[in-house]
């Protein structure tokens, strides 16, 4: 089929725009981490006029950013694997069974995904409290909160995205592991498990970006000990000065892992959601 | 029973005809086999059942009470005071009613221009990169890397351009363009409301332009093919091939797209820092202000509920008036 010339041109601004519209911001926060105070400080510049990898260093001191790090780093590391193992087992059941309920476990869960988040921050801000007050259980303030907290939030997608993986691998494979005399679990882990690896890494990444970037939680259930990224890159701005250079230079630095596992696995992603939106 | 005569044939054939299909998805091989999907599903349903079902439940409870500071540490000494609460913070007529009200339209306003906005880039960025081409997938990585960034680190680099003295915007709008002769303010005031759409579409568009993308890959080649030869041109293609292949995923697009950004907490509170102005006022911060604010959980939850309730009336709307059309065209 030949492109008209109208149809070559149409692209080239199309693509051009969206790429002016997507660049700027990042190029701004990469030539920005670069730049000494003074220039962040007075009027902008599309260039440093003194280039120096000094904010990469600053950044550390100006706050506790390696314990920001740490926290966020522990906090969704542990989320993501503890949804994802838990999200592997719901998506066996719901891929290879067929049992009461099962339409109505599908529906309710990825519903909750819809939900405001506002909502259930009241109710498990006041939950925590009480627990710890009542029972000494220290989920208020804590990273176990969080973790909890995180790891149901990825929860209902990682399922419906693991449904997905797990319902394109042939059953008969399945088959033949338990003529072989494999049970149920050894057939998840011996057979569906080996064939799913780059969709349950794909889950897996998802499920950290989430806990990652999460901010509304953060705000409310830390404190200075527990505080996350999320949180802690506004530790910059005080009352004094904003130092903007250290900013691009931290929010460069907690990107670059997450950017670059989602655009690693973005065809699994794709394939992802292609599988679940086929049903 | 007047087939009698053919039933029991059927009957033997039966088992042979179905089994072959059906025994991998249905073993029913005694009482721990049919137990077995449940104990998978035991640790999700435990923590579904613990940080959203109960919590909610918990919510709608604690909007019956009044829930103010006093009784926040321990909330068993809360009074219960019915609808109260929802009387007091939906009554159109005190401050409060029409401050929640005005919130609610801005939500509402800002939710449905950040779809649109976020589907129309979706939707091209799509179509354009939808034949292969050199640098595609380059082009491909780079529309994702929005999605991709933490939310955060996205919308706190967008405050910083849309710093009236040190950001990019002004910069180039004042001082090297020359089109404005003062440096607007960007982020208090009337201008709050795009500066916070422009940044919720630019997070936003990526996932439209990867579910998209994904709809895009079932749309077999030959209805381009055939289209082409009945002389269809890209417009005429665009509406009769690849809107209609695409209209299950844009459904349940739109929809989701709707509820993230009706509910978006994220974008304002970072780019505000922790507040709003009333011009950007979006309902989940305004929740989050009017509650810890004044510690009153109890009318910051009639809110969440009156939120929630509002959400499921529109996406079950939304949801029979796209299926009946679908009966309607089949």
């Amino acid at each position: 089929m030949r492109e008209t010339a109208g149809e070559r041109w149409g692209r080239r601004i199309v693509l051009t725009l969206l790429t002016l519209f997507v660049v700027i911001p990042l190029y701004v926060m990469v030539t920005s981490a670069a730049k000494p105070l003074q220039d962040v400080q007075n009027g902008f510049t599309w260039w440093p006029s003194r280039p120096t990898l000094q904010p990469f260093v600053d950044m550390w001191s100006t706050v506790p950013l390696a314990r920001y790090l740490v926290n966020s780093l522990v906090v969704s590391s542990i989320a993501a694997v503890c949804s994802v193992a838990v999200a592997i087992f719901a998506a066996f059941a719901v891929s290879r069974y067929r049992f009461r309920g099962r339409g109505v476990f599908s529906v309710t869960v990825l519903s909750t995904q819809m939900f405001p988040g506002i909502l259930f921050l009241l109710p498990l801000f006041l939950i925590y409290v009480n627990l710890g007050n009542a029972t000494g259980i220290e989920l208020y303030a804590s990273r176990t909160g969080l973790v909890i907290t995180y790891l149901t939030f990825s929860l209902p997608f990682s399922i419906w995205m693991l449904v997905g993986y797990f319902d394109s691998i042939p059953r008969g494979l399945d088959e033949a592991a338990q003529v072989d005399g494999a049970g149920p679990l050894r057939t998840l882990f011996q057979v569906i498990l080996p064939a799913a690896v780059p969709g349950v890494v794909a889950v897996t990444v998802y499920a950290f970006m989430t806990a990652w970037g999460e901010v509304l939680f953060a705000s409310v259930m830390t404190d200075e000990g527990s505080r996350t990224l999320a949180v802690g890159l506004q530790g910059y701005s005080t009352q004094f000065n904003v130092y903007w250079n250290q900013i691009m230079a931290a929010s460069l630095v907690v990107s670059i892992p997450v950017v670059v596992g989602f655009l690693a696995l973005q065809r699994y992603f794709v394939a992802g959601l292609t599988a679940g939106a086929v049903k | 029973m007047a087939t009698s005569t053919t039933a029991p044939d059927a009957d033997r054939r039966e088992p042979r005809a179905g089994s072959p299909a059906r025994v991998p998805a249905r073993r029913p091989r005694g009482p721990r086999r049919s137990l077995l999907p449940y104990l998978l599903l035991a640790p999700a349903i435990v923590l579904e059942l613990a940080i959203h079902v109960i919590p909610m439940v918990v919510g709608v409870w604690m909007s019956l009470l009044e829930l103010t500071q006093f009784h926040i540490r321990d909330w068993s000494t809360a009074p219960f005071v019915g609808l109260e609460n929802y009387r007091a913070t939906l009554d159109l007529n005190s401050a409060a009613g029409k401050e929640l009200l005005h919130s609610f339209w801005v939500t509402l306003v800002y939710s449905l221009l950040s779809v649109g906005f976020a589907w129309l880039l979706g939707i091209s960025a799509a179509v354009v990169l939808q034949k292969p081409f050199r640098g595609r997938a380059i082009l491909r990585a780079l529309f994702l890397t929005p999605y991709a960034l933490p939310v955060y680190a996205a919308v706190i680099t967008w405050s910083f351009l849309l710093q009236r003295d040190t950001g990019l915007v002004n910069h180039v709008l004042v001082d090297q363009l020359g089109l404005l002769d003062d440096r607007p303010f960007w982020l208090i005031g009337d201008n709050s409301f795009w500066s916070l759409l422009v940044v919720s579409v630019w997070r936003n568009w990526p996932f439209a332009f990867l579910c998209l993308m994904a709809g895009l890959q079932n749309v077999p080649g030959e209805l381009y093919e055939a289209a082409a030869i009945d002389g269809a041109g890209f417009w005429r293609r665009l509406r009769s091939v690849t809107l209609p292949m695409l209209r299950p995923v844009n459904l349940v697009l739109l929809l989701v797209l709707f509820l993230w950004t009706f509910n978006d907490f994220n974008t304002p509170f970072v780019l505000f820092g922790g507040s709003a102005p009333e011009q950007a006022d979006l309902i989940s911060i305004h929740i989050y202000r009017s509650s810890f604010k004044t510690w009153d959980f109890g009318s910051g939850s009639a809110m969440s509920v009156a939120l929630l309730l509002f959400l499921l009336v529109v996406s079950a709307a939304y949801l029979l008036i796209t299926n009946r059309r679908r009966d309607d065209h089949a």
